[in-house]
């Protein structure tokens, strides 16, 4: 029999079983589809989370003094603690490997900004050149805040673009403009954007002196951040906790109470966040392959099935002359031309599918964005498929094709 | 052309052997019309097996055309079936979801012929069997001595030496038996050997050798002058109608 004669028999074939064909073609593009979309959903929800915790420096550590709650050294609960400069140089103590710290003072209320006509009320955030990496701000024109800003108090702003819009739109840029804020004048030094929440992007940097004198802050700050550099979870927990001991003893607090000093180890957090994520990814992939495995079963059962029910048909082939090679070859390639086709149909459904969520999801939901789906996975898991397919019709098609043509002949249909 | 020399040939019933051909000697040349007759359960069909290489056989030799089919690899029997044999069975054995010209051109396309060149030789071969009109219908819509007429058709259509008959007439009424054992006869008496298993007296009286066979063995081998009787065209017509 030549290729073509098979080929069209194969298709003569799979036509006249429409029911049986239509589904094993649905229990494969389906497996395949499946597989797809939950593989574009848990890298959109990767994706997402990712995305929401890029914003600052991964190994990050926020210090943020409250009220304590237990009674300590005489002093009773609710007593408000504040960090003042001081702390700063207990933290260049406490955890020498900080690679980079910054104090942040924020005035009580947010100062009202102008510009000629113009005005808004925006974040005033006074804080050390650092912050610019810790915060992982990007500047749009101009430049962040530097040391000889904070030496010399100068009275410079950093602004967001959201500020930039709502101030100095009609300008070509607002370098080098002079910005109220409060009862103090500024000059603009840079813009900046930030990926976070559009909040951040309606904030106003200046030089953390320049706002402990502009807003009356005297020495106070109102936390410090800082990033531990490439010290291990383990250890930048352990610093944290020498640094919040030594703070509970300078500001006369107990060193368990969580009310006193919240900390915020981002590092840890980091870790954390991707061991949930790789849990994500992995529970995915598993629901994946169940679904593979369920088509893989189908296909198997739907070829047992196939195969048992033309057993006689085998024996009269063989005895017109069809040799076991044949038989079995013709099995195979008709699970072949299935399994291929709707794996490739379930492929490109799935992928349409991700493409339109895409499409229609708004960029900036939360914890989903952009769902995707490494084809390579796709064609990989049709392969399976596919391969799947073929082993399940090949141990029932060669067992048929080796019972002698007149016992298939008697076989029951 | 034909050899069997000591045939055995045992069915297993749980650990019983059941003897169903004991020692068979048979020798058929070519061109001759043998029918092979016996009870139900005598092992004539299972005489024809062997003979069609579909089954096979415990001790013995069978040589067909000077070749030991024993030797054959599986492959080889069904080339060797597809070049030398064509089969006619008692349940017709077409392929359900093929049409009449494309069961008819099957062996033809394991033998590997051009399409144009099979569906040629089938439609000839339907047109032998008269046929040609009800080419294009499945066997589902064909009546049972049209089933038969199609294998036969499908027999023919590869010219094969060897014609081996199973049955043939045994699910059809008498008019359409005639009809069969005619098509047979022609093919006959155009080259073809002919083995044909029956039960029917009338059947095995159309041959020109008559082997008949009981509990496994062969115990009368007789040539006889073949009754052929022609089938009448039907009269419908002339049939008078109840009123």
């Amino acid at each position: 029999m030549t290729w073509l004669d098979r080929w069209r028999e194969i298709m003569a074939t799979l036509a006249r079983r429409k029911l049986r064909t239509a589904l094993t073609a649905l229990s494969v593009a389906w497996g395949i589809f499946m597989l797809v979309v939950l593989l574009a959903a848990g890298q959109g929800l990767s994706n997402g989370a990712e995305n929401a915790f890029a914003d600052d420096a991964a190994n990050s550590v926020y210090v943020q003094p409250g009220r304590t709650r237990i009674a300590h050294a005489g002093h009773g609960p609710r007593r408000r603690i504040q960090l003042t400069n001081e702390d700063l140089d207990l933290l260049a103590k406490a955890v020498p490997v900080a690679d980079r710290t910054s104090a942040r003072f924020r005035p009580r209320t947010d100062a009202r900004a102008s510009f000629r006509d113009r005005q808004g009320d925006f974040q005033v955030s006074g804080v050390q050149p650092d912050h610019q990496f810790l915060e992982k701000t990007t500047m749009e024109e101009g430049r962040y805040i530097n040391d000889a800003d904070i030496a010399e108090r100068r009275k410079v702003a950093v602004i967001g673009l959201a500020v930039a819009q709502r101030l100095f739109r009609d300008l070509e840029t607002p370098i080098g403009q002079m910005m109220n804020l409060g009862k103090n004048r500024f000059r603009v030094i840079g813009t900046f954007s930030d990926t976070g929440e559009q909040r951040e992007q309606e904030t106003i940097y200046i030089p953390v002196t320049t706002a402990q004198l502009s807003f009356a802050g005297g020495n106070r700050i109102d936390s410090i951040v800082f990033s531990v550099g490439e010290t291990s979870v383990e250890e930048s927990n352990a610093l944290v906790e020498d640094l919040q001991r030594r703070l509970a003893e300078k500001h006369s607090f107990s060193p368990v109470d969580k009310g006193a000093l919240r900390v915020f180890n981002r590092h840890e957090f980091y870790q954390k966040l991707g061991k949930v994520l790789w849990g994500i990814r992995m529970f995915v992939w598993l629901i994946g392959l169940g679904t593979i495995m369920a088509g893989v079963v189908g296909v198997g059962n739907i070829m047992l099935i196939a195969v048992k029910e033309r057993t006689r048909e085998f024996g009269m082939r063989k005895a017109l002359g069809a040799t076991p090679g044949s038989i079995v070859a013709m099995v195979l390639e008709e699970a072949l031309v299935i399994t291929t086709v709707s794996g490739y149909v379930g492929l490109v459904a799935g992928v349409a599918l991700v493409e339109f969520a895409k499409r229609i999801l708004p960029t900036d939901t939360g914890f989903f964005r952009e769902p995707d789906v490494n084809i390579g996975v796709g064609i990989a898991a049709t392969a399976v498929l596919v391969v799947a397919g073929l082993a399940a019709g090949f141990w029932p098609a060669r067992r048929a094709a080796r019972i002698n043509p007149i016992e298939a002949l008697r076989a029951e249909t | 052309m034909i050899s069997l020399q000591g045939i055995t040939k045992s069915y297993w019933l749980g650990d019983r052997p059941v003897p169903v051909l004991r020692n068979v000697d048979l020798t058929v040349n070519e061109g001759e019309m043998v029918a092979i007759m016996g009870s139900s359960g005598s092992g004539k069909s299972t005489l024809l097996n062997i003979l069609g290489i579909l089954d096979d056989y415990d001790e013995g030799a069978y040589t067909l055309d000077g070749t030991l089919i024993r030797d054959l690899s599986e492959s080889k029997a069904a080339v060797y079936r597809n070049k030398f044999i064509g089969f006619v069975f008692q349940a017709f054995n077409l392929l359900p979801l093929k049409s009449a010209v494309e069961n008819v051109e099957l062996p033809l396309q394991y033998r590997g012929m051009p399409r144009g060149e099979r569906h040629e030789a089938a439609m000839a071969a339907l047109e032998k069997v008269g046929l040609t009109s009800r080419a294009e219908h499945l066997p589902s819509e064909l009546s049972g001595g049209e089933k038969q007429r199609v294998a036969i058709a499908r027999a023919l259509a590869s010219k094969p030496r060897l014609i081996l008959a199973d049955e043939p007439t045994g699910a059809l009424d008498s008019r359409t038996s005639g009809q069969v054992m005619e098509l047979l006869e022609q093919a006959n008496d155009e080259g073809a050997t002919m083995i044909v298993v029956t039960h029917e007296s009338d059947i095995a009286a159309r041959c020109k050798r008559l082997v008949r066979i009981r509990d496994g063995l062969i115990w009368q081998d007789t040539r006889q002058t073949p009754i052929r009787i022609k089938v009448p065209e039907p009269v419908a017509e002339s049939v008078p109608q109840i009123p």
